[in-house]
């Protein structure tokens, strides 16, 4: 059981929670992501460590509510507790060396997005972060990641706010314009970190990318979120989330993220039911 | 009088075309009655071949003897010497091939019905309201346990008995391990798996779940704080064929397709825990975990299920009575038949799994007959649904944290016949050092490993 000790709307479909975690914030470091678990009866669910505050023993995860256990997520309270979390998972994004890169966010993958940017910015690294949203209505975390890069580049798929356009358009254009980056980092939808890694394929720029497939225990246990990268079998929680973009099966990933597509509509209908009922 | 029967007292069960409909437990254990007249059959000999066969030694004649008198608690005393969770114990353990293979009875008729009669026992104290363990005196001194399962439990219990503070490490957010997501409910019911772990509790264990070694905190680190280790996390790593096919969508390793049933409790309406329709499924494998998967796809609405192993029946691991109770229930069984391939429709999802007929060789390293490919022999059948369950590995999380632990070329852990690794104050046991087991195995190792870190406790004042 964790206490919620904060909690942010960051919009109209995205909470922010920030728990109390002493022990995972200890450790956490930027790539690992949680399991929460959210009521008797609850789904274990993957959520990435947006953040972590080691002094005051505290992590937040942001979530979008897409389906019945989000808002299952999004419907507790500051001061409540949180049934079950257990942390941190997945092996670190290995970040070290790196003199510039560009950190490329994709909606919500922003969140996870921010923590690399944060800790590479610290190092002392020169961080381009590129984030990308649908709309303006959606757009998070804008202050936070401008503090944590050398230059933010904020984008909407509308032109409601910042530069017109998507990610990819942006990131071509800072390469194209001769910055040389040692590494890219995309987080995102898979359609999103799938154009990004095509986009760097024939420059030669390592791409690192934060994989999500559907998982269960997260410790290795089952091989729900098995994926293939370089032509072998990998599970995402253990070997991963992170792996070489140029390597991982992208379609192979959006078809098996799909495969419990019916139950969860099901699902959600009858949450939104529910939460509107209250 | 002793009962000169040369049978077992049956055991209730519920009808085999009723049981496939529903989770509820499959034997129902014995009447007061029933128990008596099956623990007569006991002759109480001198030689006590059953108690040597057990991987933990109970006092299998004391125990009946109680029974025999009357005096149930006395009977669960006995036990309770030796084993930390008797309900469980006498429902999943293979007692044919441990306690009642050794049974003199067994010579001429059946042995005596050993499990049945522990369980007996087990289900009497756990009815009972009043709480009997007492606390022992503080040694002062603290052991970790990592994990949960049968060897971590056994282990902790034995260290809480001779008063040292234990803490128990678990990754998942309910303690009992294979017990809670493995074994199903069917054959195991959670409450009684969450009942010895109280007990246990009462004794003064405290269990951390949601806390994954490894990530959380290096054995060393816990060394730190404690004044030993116990490795027990067993062998939960699902291994799968490497055949074409195996992304496709209704392909599921038997930790996962078991995990989201048991643990997740996706049988029942209100869990969030989805699990897609089950139509026709083949389960590939032919161990206690293969009948498990079988008997649940069954209760969740299969219309078809096989068993698909590459041995024939003779050499199959899994006990010859899971096996009889899945056959009851209509689960067939395609022997001497491999998985080629898993083939799939245009989205992506199973269609069918395509086979080789096999034949039977020489003896392999296992003793068991080597299966040989009959060239020419593809065939293929049609399923939804397929489920592996061939084996696991142990979970290479500590091994690859603690570069200082020995461990095998199969990722097992190295220890010593007192379960010590090759770490000063760390021993380990169960199936992170065997590989996949049993779980009366394990909870003998947890409690060899129990004894010996008692007694270096005792010596490092």
């Amino acid at each position: 059981m964790n206490l919620i000790k904060q909690k942010r709307e960051l919009n109209a479909v995205t909470t922010m929670l920030t728990l109390e975690a002493p022990e995972v914030a200890a450790k956490a470091l930027p790539g690992q992501f949680v399991i929460v678990r959210s009521g008797e009866l609850g789904e274990r669910i993957p959520l990435t460590i947006a953040d972590y505050d080691r002094v005051a023993g505290t992590i937040s995860i942001i979530f979008q509510k897409v389906g019945a256990s989000t808002m299952a997520l999004g419907a507790l309270q500051e001061g409540e507790m949180l049934t079950d979390l257990a942390g941190p998972l997945g092996t670190p994004t290995e970040l070290e060396g790196y003199r510039k890169v560009a950190v490329v966010g994709g909606g919500v993958g922003c969140a996870i997005a921010y923590p690399q940017a944060k800790f590479l910015h610290a190092e002392g690294a020169d961080v381009t972060l590129i984030a990308g949203f649908r709309t303006k209505e959606i757009v998070i975390l804008e202050d936070e990641m401008r503090r944590a890069s050398t230059t933010l580049r904020l984008a909407t798929d509308d032109g409601s706010y910042g530069e017109h356009g998507f990610v990819t358009n942006i990131l071509k254009d800072c390469i194209d314009s001769g910055s040389a980056f040692d590494a890219v980092i995309a987080i995102g939808p898979v359609p999103m970190m799938r154009a990004v890694a095509e986009l760097t394929r024939p420059y030669g720029i390592k791409t690192i990318v934060s994989l999500n497939p559907i998982m269960i225990d997260g410790t290795g246990m089952c091989g729900g979120c098995r994926v293939t990268v370089g032509g072998q079998v990998k599970f995402a929680c253990v070997d991963g989330p992170d792996f070489d973009g140029h390597e991982v099966d992208f379609a192979e990933l959006a078809h098996r993220n799909a495969n419990f597509k019916a139950r969860e509509g099901h699902a959600r209908d009858a949450a939104c039911r529910l939460l509107n009922q209250q | 009088m002793p009962n000169l029967s040369t049978e077992k007292q049956p055991m209730p069960m519920q009808p085999a075309v009723v049981r496939r409909g529903n989770f509820e437990e499959v034997e129902l254990g014995y009447t007061a009655e029933q128990a008596a007249e099956e623990a007569a059959r006991c002759l109480n000999c001198k030689a006590k071949p059953c108690v040597a066969g057990c991987p933990v030694g109970v006092e299998i004649p004391r125990f009946i003897e109680k029974l025999s008198e009357g005096d149930l608690k006395g009977a669960y005393d006995v036990i309770a010497e030796s084993s930390s969770l008797p309900a469980v114990c006498g429902r999943v353990c293979p007692q044919e091939s441990q306690c009642e293979m050794q049974c003199v009875r067994g010579k001429k008729g059946e042995p005596v019905a050993i499990g049945r009669l522990e369980r007996y026992v087990a289900d009497w104290h756990n009815a009972q309201t009043e709480t009997t363990a007492a606390k022992p005196a503080a040694s002062g001194k603290k052991v970790a346990v990592i994990g949960a399962g049968p060897a971590g439990l056994a282990c902790a219990g034995d260290l809480a008995r001779a008063g040292h503070a234990v803490t128990i490490y678990e990754s998942l957010h309910l303690a009992g391990g294979v017990l809670s997501y493995g074994i199903p409910e069917f054959r195991l019911p959670k409450r009684i798996v969450a009942k010895e772990v109280s007990e246990l509790e009462q004794l003064g264990v405290e269990i951390h779940t949601n806390s994954v070694i490894g990530k959380l905190r290096s054995v060393e680190e816990l060394l730190d704080t404690f004044d030993a280790v116990f490795i027990s996390t067993g062998a939960g790593l699902p291994n799968f064929m490497g055949i074409p096919g195996e992304m496709l969508l209704g392909v599921y390793s038997a930790n996962e397709f078991l995990t989201r049933i048991n643990l997740m409790k996706a049988y029942l309406p209100d869990a969030a825990t989805p699990l897609n329709p089950v139509h026709k499924v083949a389960v590939v494998g032919g161990g206690n975990v293969a009948m498990d998967a079988a008997r649940c796809a069954l209760r969740m609405g299969a219309e078809e299920v096989s068993i698909v192993y590459r041995r024939s029946m003779e050499e199959m691991p899994a006990r010859k009575e899971e096996v009889h109770h899945a056959e009851e229930e209509g689960i067939r069984f395609a022997t001497l038949i491999n998985p080629t391939e898993i083939l799939g429709d245009e989205e992506g999802r199973v269609r069918g799994l395509r086979c080789i007929r096999m034949t039977l060789g020489e003896p392999d390293a296992s003793g068991r007959r080597r299966p040989i490919e009959q060239p020419g022999s593809e065939f293929d059948l049609e399923v939804d649904t397929v489920i592996m369950a061939i084996g696991t590995s142990p979970n290479p999380l500590i091994k690859n944290t603690t570069p200082s632990l020995e461990v095998n070329r199969r990722g097992c852990f190295v220890v010593d016949e007192q379960m010590h690794t090759s770490k000063d104050a760390v021993w380990a046991g169960g199936d992170a050092v065997t590989g996949a087991a049993t779980v009366i195995s394990a909870m003998g190792a947890g409690k060899t490993a129990a004894a010996a870190i008692n007694e270096y406790l005792a010596n490092n004042n």
